[in-house]
């Protein structure tokens, strides 16, 4: 069994009559990648900022590294790094400026040449000596990167790190995700609205509402490949539909709309099933599988009650 | 603590900001010093008017001492506003960038991270009353040399030899540098209720502003909660430049008239900070940082 590494055992967060979090528990294992879902509201970020001692818990107990957080704040942040939302850093100090800084209050003495080496893995080596206020979103957030990860921590989160970020950034983050967790050996929690970004990299997942948790488990059993949906858009749909009525496709042909024809399958079929519709000459003008995390938090978010631990 | 006072310090004095204070107070006090240069003895030949019926004054009335304490008088109820412009921006400018979630998340204690901060505000404020002192003293002497200081004060006139007044001034400066802590320690305080900075410094300026006009109207309502009032016992550097007599009527030299009135006004500055110092530091504890 992994370590056990931030558990959070009931926590409750008010804010006058609003409940931001509503009796939350859960646990991030050693070398997850802790997909932490939820729509704008759910108390994805209340909940972070609990995880970074920046607002007290109501009630209930979050521990990290075994430890109360409450009462072993500083040993615990010392293995802790972050980015909440945008990374805000000092506009009017440079990249360099701004690393080193960050790099003392995390009780480094750091030397010029890490810095730089800091800077360059995250693609900044050559505007180091730039003031933060001439960067653009992107490269805010990549100087973020950096100061979280400067003091190497055991445990990253990241709340939101992909917003305001374009598609190649977006792309970044990712991978940059993956290397932490299969190269670093990290531990990433990581919040995010975009359900194919965490899809791709999640190893355990938690999908909350309303401060509430949903639903909780590993990647792979939630996630299930053998149910992906497959929607088709054709030049002739009618005569797509019959075709596909009369195969071997039949059976895995769920309703769909005027617009598409849809299939549940798995994965593992989407390559036959294309070569199948070219070779039956059937115009396609899309073939789109979509996401089953998508599938599972529309599921579950409009469920509401379903409360679930995998 | 070193840690976090040298990592302000260092952002205090990387913002322009900062310097606008040390550009308005240069401008204020070579301003009055060239006015003071070139028509010095006008000014003073109509301040001392009511005097010379009485007195026979011989010797250079104009010099550095004396444009010194004209300086201190007109500066040191402006300087506040100066300070409350960084003071009253240390917590909440962090909000407003944003900077202070990322600055809390690293390992450093709230109680640490604010002591920090209000000591390296303090710093600024001293070095701040350093420059006022070199400009406001030694260009002063370097332009109109030294002589006794005479002042007129409401009843009598005092004056005090050159060989006496120097420790004065060190200690007054030292005096207004708990006066001013007192304005640090107001705006650090206001500055954690807010999430921009215009807020605490309006506020900060605003009680300035209303608690020296309390101060200085002869109101009774006011005269009762004067005694009370920071901005009532800032003014009190002044008291340096007082001296005893003694039995015969002479000038007791190296002496202070009122150091009782001194030492009463530091006590109460000095309340007022550790009020405002403790309170910045328990409510900012307390508070969850939404920023």
């Amino acid at each position: 069994m992994p370590e056990e590494i931030i558990q959070v055992n009931h926590v409750s967060k008010n804010f006058k009559d609003i409940i931001a979090v509503n009796d939350l528990s859960f646990t991030v294992l050693k070398n997850d990648v802790y997909g932490f879902l939820g729509q704008n509201g759910a108390g994805k970020s209340t909940m972070i900022r609990m995880l970074l001692t920046l607002i007290r818990p109501s009630s209930g107990e979050i521990n990290i590294f075994g430890k109360q957080l409450a009462t072993h704040r500083i040993e615990s942040l010392k293995r802790m790094g972050a980015i909440i939302e945008k990374p805000d850093v000092y506009k009017y100090l440079s990249a360099f400026q701004n690393l080193a800084l960050f790099a003392k209050l995390s009780g480094m003495r750091p030397s010029k040449s890490l810095l730089m080496d800091a800077l360059k893995q995250v693609g900044l080596q050559n505007r180091e000596h730039d003031l933060v206020k001439t960067f653009s979103q992107g490269m805010k957030q990549r100087l973020g990167i950096a100061i979280a990860l400067i003091h190497e921590p055991d445990i990253i989160i990241l709340d939101e790190p992909t917003n305001g970020l374009d598609p190649q950034g977006i792309a970044d983050m990712r991978k940059m995700i993956s290397y932490l967790q299969q190269e670093r050996k990290k531990t990433v929690l990581v919040s995010s609205h975009l359900l194919s970004e965490i899809e791709q990299i999640a190893t355990r997942i938690l999908i909350i509402d309303k401060g509430k948790k949903l639903i909780e488990g590993e990647a792979s059993t939630l996630l299930d490949p053998s149910n992906t949906m497959i929607e088709i858009k054709a030049l002739k749909l009618e005569e797509a539909l019959a075709k596909l009525r009369n195969s071997q496709w039949e059976s895995l042909l769920v309703p769909g709309d005027e617009h598409s024809i849809k299939l549940k399958m798995s994965k593992n079929l989407i390559p036959k099933l294309h070569q199948w519709l070219v070779q039956n000459n059937v115009d396609i003008i899309s073939m789109i599988p979509r996401h089953s995390l998508e599938d599972l938090f529309l599921q579950v978010t409009s469920g509401k009650n379903n409360v679930e631990s995998i | 603590m070193w840690k976090v006072f040298s990592i302000e310090v260092y952002k205090i004095f990387k913002r322009p900001r900062t310097y606008i204070a040390f550009a308005a107070i240069s401008a204020l006090i070579l301003i009055i010093q060239l006015g003071l240069y070139v028509d010095g003895n006008a000014y003073v030949d109509f301040i001392m008017s009511g005097l010379k019926d009485s007195f026979d004054f011989q010797g250079k009335i104009l010099n550095g001492y004396l444009v010194c304490y004209i300086l201190l008088q007109l500066l040191l109820v402006h300087v506040p506003l100066l300070i409350a412009l960084v003071a009253a921006d240390l917590v909440s400018g962090e909000a407003n960038m944003g900077t202070l979630r990322l600055l809390l998340t690293k390992p450093q204690s709230k109680t640490t991270f604010m002591l920090g901060k209000f000591l390296a505000a303090s710093f600024y404020t001293l070095l701040l009353l350093i420059w006022i002192a070199f400009l406001a003293l030694a260009v002063s002497v370097w332009l109109f040399g030294t002589g006794d200081l005479i002042i007129q004060k409401n009843a009598y006139v005092v004056q005090i030899a050159q060989n006496d007044i120097l420790w004065r001034y060190g200690y007054a400066f030292l005096f207004a540098f708990v006066a001013m802590l007192a304005v640090t320690a107001l705006g650090f305080f206001l500055s954690v209720f807010s999430e921009n900075s215009i807020g605490p410094i309006v506020a900060t300026i605003s009680i300035i502003i209303f608690f020296t006009i309390m101060s200085t109207m002869g109101i009774p309502l006011f005269q009762k909660i004067q005694p009370y009032l920071f901005t009532t016992h800032m003014v009190n550097w002044k008291e340096f430049f007082d001296e005893q007599l003694d039995t015969s009527g002479n000038v007791i030299k190296g002496s202070i008239q009122n150091m009782q009135q001194v030492n009463h006004s530091i006590i109460i500055l000095s309340i007022y900070i550790i009020v405002f110092v403790w309170g910045a530091i328990t409510f900012f504890k307390q508070k969850d940082i939404l920023s």
